[in-house]
């Protein structure tokens, strides 16, 4: 696993996103809600980059505002480019689908009248590509004639993986694909990722569990209230706390249940109603004057940390 | 930064419950029934002169003094759609609460008692609902020999099985419900279970339900009005105006039939804005626009 | 088998239905004052008092209600309906003559409703919160508020009178003879009546063909198939139609019975000589075999719409097909 990625093509680079709703608050009056604000984070080829965070931390969000599926209310600022292009709206409506796929977390997300095949199939791809993605992931040829509901949990998982193989795609985006799936399944989807990032594509993995990130992923973003506080390979979370930078992903070390199983006290900051500087300040036990400015991204040790203190 | 304005997220409704909104309907649900009371109270208290025959004023277009026009007997046509619209409301009330009545006792019956009260209450509703519903009207004004009284009692006795559906499935919901489960465990007597728990839920869906069947009522009442059965041509109703109308209609009379209908419509739509915006008021998260 | 045992049991369901409605009629027809034996011979009638001996003793009148039932479903189930004293021809005869009538008018405001209803409200949906949504919205709530026979006398003005582009009623021209009727003479006369008969369904499946294909529209499976690059229109014919298509059709079929009042409203409007206007006439002049007739059909042709609608559902769909959801 690489810790340097000099000698990889950055695929996707996400620099100073901010994602905001509007929305009617009291009546008529209309209030932004700012659900992810600077946030940056990258992918390279051939490796795959866990983006870890506690549920409501807008994981999901950034996989839609990289599709660009965000609703209507939603407005977006900031740079994202893809393969070194600025990645347009223009951008985003013709390549999603071909070089940037989404693998979505269950069949809630297939047609549920729609047979699988003419599902997988899509708008885009041919019978032939489909039979042979499904080749490729053992399905049989009577799932084609399947309708979703009727796919056992194991072979969901391959029919949605299956979607993401039906073009040449450079990025692939898992929104949290393992849970309610048991260990051996999850691993088993979680090794469909490894093979696709080896093949050269760059996977975005957006999961809360960062057991099974860390089994399969590179590098890992940890996310915190609609931003990245941490990048850095995935090697420093398994050597443990001190490898790590920012204070909140050494606690989030801690509440794993093989370690102290010590939650951090506090609740992550609701989106309308974030602090100014550093956003764990409150939860923070290095806390100082400094953390009440803004707070960049800094290089610390082969990694990127948002944090005054980090060394 | 989408045009596809379907990815809209819902209806900005649907999530404030906000003072605005509130007041806003209350406003107009403020404004609905004053509106529907005036003509009731005017259709009440007016001096039947009003619209009393005036031979020498027959067929006379609509104009400042007869705003609706005058009819074959030279009667106005304002007042005497004011009168028979009046009438239909005074039906309509009367009807909605008979059959609300009847919807709460049969449902919160069949919802309490379940088993074979609850067969027999849900098989009558789908009786009901088995013909058609003026049909249904129809065999009950004959059964109660056409007159005006038997169009009131047969709208009156009709309006239930709708209403009963959702009661008995609202009563079943809360009886279900875990906490008052857990109120029985713990030995609360069946009053006050009612009281404390099933009445508050029920209630808003029950005045919710009751509004909504004005409409119905009011409708189902001018439509038997116009076939023929219902009051003499002497008392006005807004069915039997426009029944009247229709013979009048080939000699291009056309405000007989327009405005006592536009009435009606106006009066039907206030009812199901009541309706609508009570639905929204008692119970903000239902609200599907 | 699974498909096999729901439409038995829905079958069985209804058909006790259909002679619980039949309990039901009769007993409301009995309990009137008009005198039964009045109701089956007419009040002016010239027969002597054998022949009016006869008729009650062949339909039971002077028997008590439970037996007369009986009498009354033996004739029924054997086909004989009784002689309508309105038209003066035997009950079945009548029904079948003025359904005629009725079914085409019914069939085609069915079918008109339908297919603007559901364009509409996809329309609506697609455009949602635009101002041709806000006009449909609006125009569709009047539509439901409206009193059929009030539309219906509207339309009659309009069109009839002061454009003078329809006819003034009837379903044939009157001057004609009736060989001499075409079948353009017959489509002419019902335009009016089958328009006026739509209003009913159009704003109730263009409102609901909108609301479920905004709540489509917000689901998971079509963030996905947005995500895999399908345009809206892509999204709308190959998720949105598919999705909803089943329910719509569903509704138009629970639909009969309202339509069945409908005509009873429209067809006194126009004097279409269908089984509305008969239920009607039926009803005021006291012809009880008529009115027990139709009453009877009528329950009959709810019945079938219902259970059309209810076997789609269970068969078409291919989740209730293969049998109930697997998680």
């Amino acid at each position: 696993m690489g810790v340097l990625n000099n000698n990889k093509e950055s695929v996707l680079k996400v620099k100073n996103l901010t994602v905001s709703f509007s929305r009617y608050d009291r009546g008529w009056n209309k209030t932004n809600l700012q659900v992810i604000h600077s946030l940056d984070v990258e992918v390279f080829s051939g490796e795959i980059l866990a983006v870890v965070g506690s549920s409501g931390s807008g994981k999901s969000l950034l996989a839609h505002s990289v599709l660009g599926i965000l609703p209507d209310n939603a407005t977006i600022t900031g740079s994202m480019e893809f393969m070194g292009k600025p990645l347009t709206e223009k951008d985003q409506k013709k390549l999603r689908g071909e070089q940037i796929v989404l693998i979505p977390q269950s069949v809630e997300f297939l047609d549920p009248l729609m047979k699988v095949g003419k599902q997988v199939k899509g708008i885009k791809g041919t019978v032939e590509k489909m039979r042979e993605a499904f080749r490729r992931y053992g399905l049989s040829e009577n799932v084609e004639k399947m309708y979703p509901f009727q796919l056992s949990g194991g072979m969901a998982r391959r029919v949605l993986v299956s979607t993401a193989v039906m073009e040449k795609s450079k990025l692939i985006i898992a929104d949290e694909p393992t849970p309610g799936l048991d260990m051996e399944m999850a691993m088993e989807t979680l090794r469909h990722f490894r093979q696709l990032a080896d093949q050269g594509c760059g996977v975005m993995l957006i999961t809360h569990d960062i057991d099974l990130a860390l089994s399969v992923a590179d590098r890992i973003a940890v996310f915190y209230a609609g931003t990245t506080v941490e990048e850095c390979p995935a090697e420093d979370f398994i050597k443990g706390k001190k490898a790590l930078r920012h204070p909140y992903s050494r606690a989030f070390i801690d509440a794993l249940p093989q370690n102290s199983f010590k939650p951090i006290k506090g609740t992550q900051p609701y989106a309308g109603d974030l602090p100014k500087g550093c956003l764990f300040a409150d939860r923070c036990p290095l806390r100082t004057e400094e953390c009440g400015g803004k707070i960049q991204m800094s290089s610390v040790r082969g990694g990127k940390v948002r944090c005054v203190h980090a060394t | 930064m989408h045009n596809d304005s379907i990815f809209a997220a819902g209806s900005p409704r649907l999530k404030s419950s906000g003072i605005n909104t509130r007041k806003k309907m209350i406003i107009y649900i403020t404004a609905a029934c004053v509106y529907l009371i005036a003509v009731l109270i005017a259709g009440l208290v007016m001096n039947p002169d009003l619209y009393g025959v005036h031979y020498e004023n027959k067929f006379l277009t609509p104009s400042f003094s007869h705003p609706f026009g005058t009819d074959f007997m030279g009667r106005d046509m304002f007042w005497r759609s004011i009168k028979g619209l009046s009438n239909s409301i005074l039906v309509g009330l009367a009807a909605s609460a008979v059959s609300s009545v009847i919807a709460l006792i049969f449902g919160v019956a069949a919802a309490v008692a379940g088993g074979k009260t609850d067969k027999i209450i849900t098989w009558l509703v789908d009786c009901c609902m088995g013909m058609p519903h003026i049909v249904l009207l129809l065999l009950i004004s004959y059964m109660m020999g056409r007159g005006g009284f038997g169009v009131a009692f047969a709208v009156a006795v009709t309006h239930w099985p709708e209403l009963t559906r959702l009661v008995r499935a609202e009563v079943l919901q809360v009886k279900n419900a875990q906490y008052v489960q857990a109120a029985v465990k713990m030995g609360k007597s069946k009053t006050r279970i009612a009281k404390e728990h099933i009445i508050p839920h029920v209630l808003p869906v029950y005045l919710i339900g009751l509004v909504l069947l004005f409409p119905h009522a009011i409708m189902h009442e001018a439509s038997l009005t116009f076939l023929g059965f219902g009051f003499s041509a002497s008392t006005p109703a807004i069915g039997g105006i426009l029944s009247e109308a229709m013979k009048h209609i080939v000699t291009g009379k056309w405000w007989l039939c327009l405005f006592p209908g536009l009435i009606l419509l106006v009066a039907v739509m206030l009812f199901d804005v009541i309706g609508d915006k009570l639905k929204m008021l008692l119970n903000p998260g239902s609200g599907n626009q | 088998m699974n498909r096999v045992k729901y439409i038995c049991s829905t079958t069985a369901r209804m058909l006790t239905l259909l002679i619980a409605v039949s309990i039901l009629s009769f007993i409301l027809i009995s309990a009137s004052p008009v005198d039964p034996l009045k109701a089956y011979v007419g009040a002016e009638s010239t027969l002597s008092e054998e022949a009016k001996e006869e008729v009650a003793e062949y339909w039971g009148l002077n028997d008590p209600p439970a037996e007369r039932f009986l009498t009354w479903a033996d004739h029924t189930l054997h086909g004989d309906l009784g002689q309508s004293i309105t038209y003066n021809m035997p009950v079945s005869t009548v029904i079948a003559d003025r359904f005629k009538y009725s079914v085409a008018l019914i069939l085609a405001a069915w079918v008109l409703s339908g297919i603007i209803g559901f364009t509409a409200g996809i329309f609506a949906a697609v455009k949602k919160g635009s101002i041709f949504d806000k006009c449909v919205k609006t125009f569709c709530l009047i539509l439901q508020s409206a009193p059929v026979f009030w539309f219906g006398l509207l339309m009659l003005t309009v069109f009839s009178i002061i454009l003078g582009w329809f006819p003034i009623g009837q379903a044939v021209p009157v001057d004609k003879l009736a060989a001499d009727v075409t079948i353009w003479d017959r489509i002419y006369h019902m335009i009016l009546p089958a328009v006026t008969l739509s209003i009913l369904g159009t704003g109730k499946i263009t409102l609901y063909t909108r609301q479920k294909l905004i709540e489509i529209m917000h689901s998971d499976y079509i963030l996905f198939a947005r995500a895999r690059g399908e345009s809206v229109k892509q999204l709308v014919i190959r998720h949105g139609l598919r999705n909803i298509a089943m329910p719509a059709i569903t509704l138009q079929f629970a639909s009969f019975s309202e339509l069945f009042g409908g005509i009873a409203l429209a067809e006194t409007v126009f004097s279409y000589p269908g089984i509305g206007s008969a239920v009607t006439a039926a009803a005021l002049n006291a012809d009880a075999p008529l009115l027990i007739g139709i009453a009877m059909f009528s329950a009959l042709f709810v019945f079938v719409g219902n259970f059309i609608a209810n076997v789609l559902y269970g068969v078409v769909d291919p989740r209730l097909k293969e049998g109930g959801y697997r998680a």
